[in-house]
């Protein structure tokens, strides 16, 4: 493999990667946080994906679209969490299963009826509708550049927002001890909403972000649910950090699996999992 | 001076900087109760879990008649001839006691790998849970759920399950806590009976029955033993006086 | 009336309606009811593991999928007898679950539930990308197997009625077989294990090998489903084995009553009655079905079963 070629892998890996731990990071804080396994996470973002087809079209503009739909689904999680949702959380996680999972069932189908089941695609919006010359064959969409850049603020933004503010602090007292935080007079009640509409946010920005380079289409939620399951059972259920290691992990693993190894390409990611519960039964990050 | 049943040697535990158990040795003899006091926080959990084996040392040695068990198991440590009853109840709530007992005692069959006998029709196991039952004071209680159980009966139980594993040593985690005056004066006479074939180790705030029963006392202070001796000795040790006594003088 | 009674009653009135089913049911429904005994297969096989061990497994179907592909591999040249293929596919099962539980075993709470589903998505993609097992369109069972007995051919298993009775009769052994288990000493450790794993091996139980015994036993079990499943259908496919059909079985699972062996089979029953009549009702009968899971979580977390019989506390039911 020459060089460009290997860079264009790569820059695909980093790219897989960091839409991934966009995910992935909505699921780990949901269970981090709140101690609900979403079985419904992979439905957000294909939500997002759907959201940006239909509001490109109804707005005509991409770039209005998104913050439209960032809102939309933030009113989604709300109301997801507040109808459904808090009910799950003193229970077994087999009913947090059973409820996430009808819950994509109904995703599924509504999608189906208001969308029909056909492949949709979403135009690469200006001014990123261009490629980078690499070598005189070979070029890269700087979409995909933009992409791998907004995840990366956004996972920036994360940190900031973890790390630094008041809201962060609550977010990581509530995951190490739940009752103490609400004995401190904070609205646990509140804070698990807006995680919770966080994860869907994040989930859903994924899926928009996400549409334009790889199309909008049934199934897409199913996909990227295993992944991005693997990736935090990989980096630690909980860890934001562990996440991003373990979302690039697999996302150039992926990447490079197909290309090196594609008779097994499907099942790459899963040796890479099962390779790390081995070693580190809690994964990289988990707390032991 | 009966045979050494267990043994500790400069037995350590840390978790990152923290030192909750540092060098600590002591003996338990068959036939005696040693027991382990200090205020919360001395590292007295820490080690009963390591000596159940639920928590692995993080240095020294464990040695249990003779034979080297540091690091083993809790199961490992159980078939070993370890007993041990738990701080805050441990038992199955949805059972009755005399099954609670019986899950117990069916520990001690060769194996459990038994898919087709029911197990009302292992006579030895049904007759070893109703002696643990009756050991343990709870003779009449057995059909009774272990949920409709009082408090007292609960630790008793507690007590009954690890007897009925048959145990030579006996590690007794706070077998008082929350008790009252009737049923602590029970548990103590129940421990005063076991002493005699078994070594006992006993973790207890509770000083009245403390030292109504020990044959050893061993002093924990900020995971060091700060004096282990006879009970009378230890009583009047000026060190252990102001660290814990002196303490319990006072809140009583 | 002693609500504790209700369920022996009503089992035996459904073993009844079942043994006389056919005579008032047509083909269509004498076909579906087998679909659904083999699913009380499988409900109860993960019954097991769920509701008496407390293991949630999301990839259950891996081994009632590998179990139906290996009929039809075994099926590929030729007419192959039931005598030796049933429990060829039997051991195909218990060793996948073997192999598979010796590493997934090793986690426990959400990992276990995220690893088992990881297990079967990665087989799934294995089986629909692989040209052996017929890619993603499945493939076909050459011929039923036969089963014949000193040259005489009491069951016919083209014979829709042959395979109806034929499934029942499994149904109830299997029945049979899990309560007799889970009254022996080996149940009782699953429920022990299920209440309290850390009481367990203070006692002194190895915990981890009566899992792993647990997870191949319904794993065997899954397995005579799969192999049932394909002797009905005819036809395999790489579906079969993904999270899919294993969220399936979990949700028949918990809408018969956990814990119960009898709840499961009969949710299987209730589930798939519910799917027939939605999907006659609508073309988006997953929308019902999904809103019917919700709804079932919310209101009646203990099953249906809830409604008839009462807890025995003392025994096996789910605390």
């Amino acid at each position: 493999m020459d060089a460009a070629t290997l860079l264009i892998q790569v820059l695909n890996g980093l790219q897989y990667g960091l839409l991934l731990f966009l995910i992935a990071s909505g699921l780990t804080l949901i269970f981090g946080i709140m101690g609900v396994i979403n079985l419904a996470h992979g439905s957000f973002y294909m939500i997002g994906a759907y959201l940006a087809f239909w509001l490109t079209g109804a707005l005509g503009n991409f770039w209005v679209a998104l913050p439209a739909g960032i809102a939309l689904a933030v009113v989604l999680g709300i109301a997801l969490e507040w109808l459904l949702i808090r009910h799950l959380y003193q229970r077994d996680h087999l009913y947090q299963v059973l409820l996430t999972y009808g819950l994509i069932l109904v995703f599924e189908e509504l999608r189906s009826l208001l969308f029909g089941d056909d492949v949709h695609g979403v135009t690469v919006p200006d001014p990123l509708n261009f490629s980078i010359r690499l070598t005189d064959t070979l070029s890269y969409p700087v979409y995909r550049l933009a992409m791998s850049a907004i995840c990366l603020a956004l996972a920036a933004g994360m940190y900031l927002l973890i790390a630094r503010t008041r809201l962060g602090m609550m977010i990581r007292a509530g995951s190490v001890n739940r009752d103490m935080v609400q004995a401190l007079g904070i609205n646990i009640g509140l804070l698990y909403r807006l995680v919770f509409a966080l994860g869907v946010a994040l989930a859903a920005f994924a899926g928009m972000l996400a549409a334009p380079a790889s199309s909008v289409f049934p199934g897409m939620g199913n996909q990227v649910l295993i992944i991005s399951f693997v990736v935090i059972v990989i980096g630690g259920l909980g860890s934001i950090k562990g996440a991003l290691v373990a979302a690039l992990l697999i996302g150039l693993a992926d990447v490079f699996g197909q290309v090196l190894l594609p008779q097994i390409s499907g099942m790459t990611v899963y040796l890479v999992m099962a390779a790390v519960l081995v070693w580190r039964p809690r994964g990289l990050f988990g707390s032991a | 001076m009966a045979d050494v049943a267990l043994r500790t040697e400069g037995l350590s535990r840390f978790f990152g900087g923290l030192a909750a158990v540092s060098d600590v040795s002591l003996a338990c003899a068959t036939g005696a109760v040693h027991a382990v006091i200090g205020p919360n926080g001395a590292g007295k959990s820490t080690l009963i879990n390591m000596l159940s084996g639920d928590l692995a040392p993080s240095g020294g040695r464990i040695e249990l008649f003779g034979e080297d068990v540091t690091g083993l198991r809790p199961e490992q440590v159980s078939q070993r001839g370890v007993g041990r009853s738990y701080q805050k109840t441990n038992v199955f709530l949805g059972f009755s006691a005399f099954e609670n007992c019986r899950l117990a005692a069916q520990s001690r069959l060769p194996t459990s790998m038994r898919f087709f006998r029911r197990v009302e029709r292992y006579e030895e196991v049904n007759r070893a849970a109703e002696r643990a039952l009756e050991a343990a004071g709870l003779g009449a209680r057995g059909a009774v759920v272990a949920a409709a159980l009082s408090h007292g009966e609960q630790r008793q139980l507690e007590v009954a399950m690890t007897l009925a594993t048959r145990p030579k040593v006996l590690l007794l985690d706070e077998p008082l806590a929350g008790m009252g005056a009737e049923e602590s004066a029970r548990m103590v006479a129940l421990i005063r009976a076991l002493r005699e074939r078994h070594a006992i180790l006993l973790v207890e705030h509770d000083m009245d029955a403390v030292f109504a029963v020990a044959d050893v006392l061993t002093v924990m202070v900020n995971g060091n033993v700060l004096a282990s001796g006879a009970p009378a000795q230890i009583r009047a040790n000026p060190e252990v006086q102001q660290a814990y006594l002196g303490e319990e003088a006072q809140h009583e | 009336m002693d609500r504790s009674r209700l369920l022996p009653v009503l089992l035996a009135a459904t073993l009844l309606a079942l043994l006389l089913f056919p005579l008032v049911g047509e083909k269509f429904y004498l076909q579906y009811a087998t679909k659904i005994m083999i699913m009380a297969i499988f409900a109860m096989s993960l019954d097991l593991l769920v509701g008496y061990t407390g293991l949630v497994s999301l990839g259950h179907a891996l081994f009632y999928g590998l179990a139906g592909y290996a009929l039809v591999l075994m099926g590929e040249r030729g007419e192959v007898s039931l005598w030796w293929t049933l429990p060829a596919s039997m051991a195909v099962a218990a060793l996948a679950a073997l192999a598979v539980g010796a590493l997934v075993l090793r986690t426990s709470g959400v990992y276990f539930i995220m690893v088992t589903l990881a297990f079967a998505q990665m087989t799934y993609f294995f089986v629909r990308d692989s040209a052996y097992f017929g890619g993603s369109d499945g493939k076909y069972l050459n011929a039923k197997p036969t089963l014949s007995l000193l040259g005489w051919q009491p069951v016919d298993l083209e014979n829709t009625l042959h395979r109806y009775y034929l499934t029942l009769v499994l149904t109830v052994a299997v029945y049979l077989l899990l309560r007799r288990v889970l009254g022996s000493p080996f149940g009782r450790v699953l429920v022990g294990i299920r209440d309290n794993e850390p009481r367990m091996r203070s006692l002194g139980f190895a915990t981890f090998r009566y899992k792993l015994a647990a997870f191949v036993l319904a794993g065997a079990l899954a397995g005579l489903a799969g192999y049932l499943t394909a002797v009905q259908d005819g036809i395999m496919n790489p579906e079969q084995l993904g999270w899919n059909r294993s969220g399936e079985a979990l949700v028949m699972v918990i809408l018969g009553g956990m814990g119960t062996l009898a709840g499961p089979a009969l949710g299987a029953g209730a589930l798939m009655v519910l799917e027939l009549l939605f999907s006659i009702w609508t073309k988006y009968w997953q929308l019902l079905l999904g809103a019917f899971v919700i709804a079932v979580v919310l209101f009646l977390p203990r099953g249906l079963g809830s409604l008839f019989a009462r807890r025995r506390a003392a025994r096996d039911g789910h605390g």
